[in-house]
């Protein structure tokens, strides 16, 4: 109790210095410290140390990512409740053909260095990007740029610097030739890998990773790595969607539990990855005070089809047995408490139905029904080698315990108790080896995480012929023909339709097996109102208030 | 003596160019570390190849021992994967866990020796049971259940503590935390002191000192005690490393961000330069603890002299 009150102090003090100009209810007489109406707190959240370094082009995973969502604004910013992405430091996005775009932007933005942003902070930050040497692990987001293979050719060192599909045209504009027609290319642009970035980020980079500076509503006040980074809302942001509070202190734990108990504790305002353990008693620890959103996140169990084993024409029914075989409603209950929803499709549910989510896509072949896979999985030749070894890593995340319960429903639906088992790999590093050097031979489970809400995402890098993400080297010619088709499409509710009768292949062919949609979570102290997640599950932390 | 040292110190030379070896060469073992830096997806070739190319890990193994062998002599660690110097790692982890076993080493000493004095001099009263009774209890509770459940009690519960460790990890956060760590060797040192309390209480020198009609305390810490140090600092040397490497689930629970903490982020992420200097800074403590107490014996036994 004392260490709230303490932290609640130095929480004043510093708001008081950033906003000198607002007068706070901390700095009056009485020493309330209950802190009382002010839209100035600062309040502190619980995050992680992030993997790579904070660069927009280098950060793939939601730690970093709720720091980017935090300094930088984009050409578009993804709706935190629909999902839609709206124009942001874009004032128009405008296309003929699906392939040359114009983009103007703004004027009047700036960094938080009192730099403008311009089309140049654009073209820079994504050519910084998209060049090999700079190893950023996200530049194939840059590969639909024309120039892209010059920048990064598939071996050897790059042969050009930038890129010549980006143009500058005017202070404000810029255009971009893509190497393809791909009509929602626009609603990409709010992923973070695609945020401009200021001169200072070239000419000073090992200052910048000490201090990022971007034109987001926060600004970086420190930042120690391991440890915990502070920010800031930044008075003279122009966006309309301004903090509402004085800041957030972001503080590394090591252990989500402890994160918890400081929660409870009273030590911490915000935590948004509620340990499992803990899903029990989350409603009586908090009240009201806890959030359980679906998240733009699906779980799948994938299939290694370049196994002579899972190759073959029959193969498929033996894949859409299995699937019947999981009781998908009984294990996302008893297992995760509710917070996954079984899955009826290959996308996810914050997509929307306008953004080409469709319920019951998958069909019989997601619902649970033990007759039904017996005779699919005998017509289809049976389970190769006569038992299913799932695969799985074993250092995080706690898939054991769903992955031993999902073949239990499966050793149950066909009467046999060796049918399937658990096949743990020790560290998430040698999974994924094994996966990529496709050494797997049985199903292995899978996540995906969307990059930017659009159907295209969750479709096109994981079963398009080649694409970066398909662990399954699943191939289909009519699928790819009609992803193409819905690329080159202008109008995009059309283009969402030829999604659509493209994910109707993966039912019949199965290449992976949707298990459940992944919930977000969040729980927070009574400090805290307005606190929402958006598709990401990431907070929308300038909305929180703090009391 | 002079010589005696000149020659440990000699001898830590094979032994450090082994484990340093050893090390390196599980890390490699455990896979591609570039793979886990790409999360689910794939890294894409090109960048795959460059980074692996920038951390010379495109070159044979025995090579890529010999260059990190080569920069660590030239004070170079290498760099974690979030950019960060592992000196820097090294900078901000080793100060708090140094602290941490400060503590703990100290709860060790003051209450584990004590314990171990009162329990040996009234062998087979109540105190001795009772006290034998409990630390049976401390050894068999795993240290993450003492850990989480101090935690709920004195943090949660009653407010008494923070349950989690500030930034900066000052001495008077740590007693707990500290406390927690030392536990389970406390209960040693207890048990190891009073054996061998027990067996010297009937030595002859005793019998002499007793006959001289010196004091009973004075009989006690100076020529009891003394004597039946030697088995106890031994395990309390060996001890301060174990307790600086192995805190990893103390300082999990406590959100204590030091060696435990990095050397468990950097097995998970397979970041080798940060897992093989750590481990390396380790194995030298772990050596210069151990000469430390070989010395301490000469200084406890005046029988022991080395040349």
């Amino acid at each position: 109790m004392r260490g709230a009150t303490r932290y609640k102090w130095a929480a004043c003090a510093a708001t008081t210095v950033v906003l000198a100009a607002t007068v706070t209810a901390c700095g009056g007489g009485g020493g309330g410290g209950g802190g009382g109406s002010s839209a100035t707190g600062v309040l502190s959240a619980s995050w992680t140390d992030p993997q790579n370094p904070l660069e927009p082009a280098n950060t793939n995973e939601v730690q970093g990512g709720k720091v980017l969502s935090m300094i930088f604004r984009g050409l578009k910013k993804y709706d935190p409740q629909t999902g839609a992405a709206q124009n942001m430091i874009a004032s128009s996005i405008g296309t003929k053909d699906s392939q040359n775009f114009t983009i103007k932007l703004k004027n009047g933005w700036t960094f938080s260095n009192g730099q403008k942003v311009t089309s140049a902070s654009f073209i820079d930050a994504w050519n910084y990007a998209a060049v090999t040497s700079n190893k950023q692990i996200n530049a194939s987001f840059f590969s639909y740029i024309d120039g892209f293979d010059k920048v990064h050719p598939e071996t050897g060192s790059p042969s050009a610097k930038t890129m010549s599909g980006l143009k500058k045209t005017g202070d404000l504009s810029f255009t971009v030739k893509l190497n393809q027609k791909f009509s929602t290319w626009p609603d990409t642009l709010g992923y973070s890998a695609f945020m401009p970035l200021p001169q200072s980020f070239f000419t000073d980079h090992a200052g910048w990773l000490q201090k990022p500076i971007g034109n987001g509503p926060y600004e970086v006040q420190s930042y120690t790595r391991g440890t915990g980074i502070k920010l800031r809302k930044w008075s003279g942001y122009k966006g309309d969607d301004k903090a509402v509070n004085g800041g957030v202190d972001l503080q590394v734990y090591t252990d989500n539990n402890t994160a918890y108990t400081d929660l409870q504790a009273g030590n911490l305002d915000l935590v948004d990855d509620i340990p499992a353990t803990q899903l029990k008693n989350v409603k009586s620890d908090l009240g009201g005070r806890y959030l359980n959103t679906p998240a733009g996140i699906i779980q799948t169990l994938g299939f290694p089809l370049y196994d002579k084993n899972w190759k073959g024409a029959n193969s498929a029914k033996v894949r859409q047995g299995i699937s019947m075989a999981i009781n998908r409603p009984q294990i996302t209950k008893t297992i995760f408490q509710n917070t996954r929803t079984p899955a009826t499709d290959w996308t996810s549910p914050v997509l929307g139905s306008a953004g080409g989510y469709q319920s019951g896509v998958c069909g019989s072949v997601c619902t649970y029904n033990p007759t039904q896979a017996k005779k699919l999985i005998k017509d289809g030749g049976g389970i190769p080698g006569g038992t299913l070894k799932i695969g799985y890593n074993a250092d995080t995340g706690s898939h054991k315990d769903w992955v031993d319960a999902v073949c239990n429903s499966i050793n149950n639906a066909l009467g046999n108790d060796n049918a399937c088992v658990g096949s743990p790999t020790g560290t998430f590093a040698d999974f994924r080896n094994k996966i990529t050097n496709k050494q797997m031979t049985g199903p292995f489970r899978a996540g995906w995480q969307m990059d930017y809400p659009l159907i295209q995402d969750f479709l096109q890098p994981l079963y398009y012929t080649g694409a970066s993400s398909n662990d399954s080297h699943f191939s289909n010619a009519a699928f790819d023909k009609l992803v193409d088709q819905a690329n080159a499409e202008n109008d995009s509710a059309k283009a969402v339709l030829k999604f659509q009768d493209a994910e109707r292949i993966l039912a019949q062919e199965v290449p992976a097996i949707p298990l459940w949609y992944q919930n977000g979570s969040a729980g927070w102290s009574s400090r805290l109102s307005n606190v929402a997640l958006d598709p990401f599950s990431v907070p929308v932390y300038n909305e929180i208030k703090v009391s | 003596m002079g010589r005696y040292v000149i020659r440990r110190l000699l001898q830590m030379i094979p032994v450090f160019i082994g484990t340093t070896l050893l090390i390196f060469f599980m890390v490699y073992a455990l896979g591609d570390p570039v793979a886990a830096k790409c999360g689910e997806r794939a890294c894409d070739p090109a960048t795959a190849a460059q980074i692996r190319k920038d951390l010379y890990l495109d070159h044979p193994l025995w090579q890529q021992y010999l260059h990190y062998m080569g920069q660590i002599f030239q004070g170079d660690f290498g760099t974690a994967y979030n950019g960060q110097q592992v000196t820097a790692l090294m900078g901000s982890a080793f100060p708090v866990t140094l602290r941490l076993t400060i503590v703990a080493i100290l709860f060790e000493i003051i209450i584990g020796i004590t314990l171990g004095v009162i329990t040996g001099m009234r062998r087979g009263r109540p105190v001795d049971t009772g006290a034998l009774l409990l630390t049976l209890i401390v050894i068999s509770i795993p240290t993450f259940v003492t850990g989480y459940v101090l935690q709920y009690l004195l943090g949660v519960k009653w407010g008494v503590i923070s349950p989690s460790v500030s930034t900066g990890a000052p001495f008077n956060e740590l007693i707990i935390p500290g406390l927690v760590l030392a536990l389970v060797s406390l209960a040693y040192v207890t048990r190891l002191t009073r054996t061998s309390i027990v067996e010297n209480a009937r030595a002859d020198y005793v019998r002499t000192a007793i006959a001289k009609g010196l004091p009973r305390g004075r009989v006690i810490t100076r020529h009891l005690l003394r004597n039946s140090l030697i088995p106890v600092v031994t395990f309390i040397g060996t001890d301060i490393g174990a307790l600086m490497g192995g805190a990893i689930v103390t300082e999990r629970i406590f959100n204590i961000r030091g060696v435990g903490f990095q050397l468990y982020q950097g097995i998970l992420r397979l970041d080798s330069a940060t897992v093989v200097g750590f481990v390396t800074i380790l194995v030298i403590v772990f050596l210069v603890a151990n000469l430390l107490v070989d010395l301490l014996y000469a200084v406890l036994d005046p029988r022991i002299r080395y040349a």
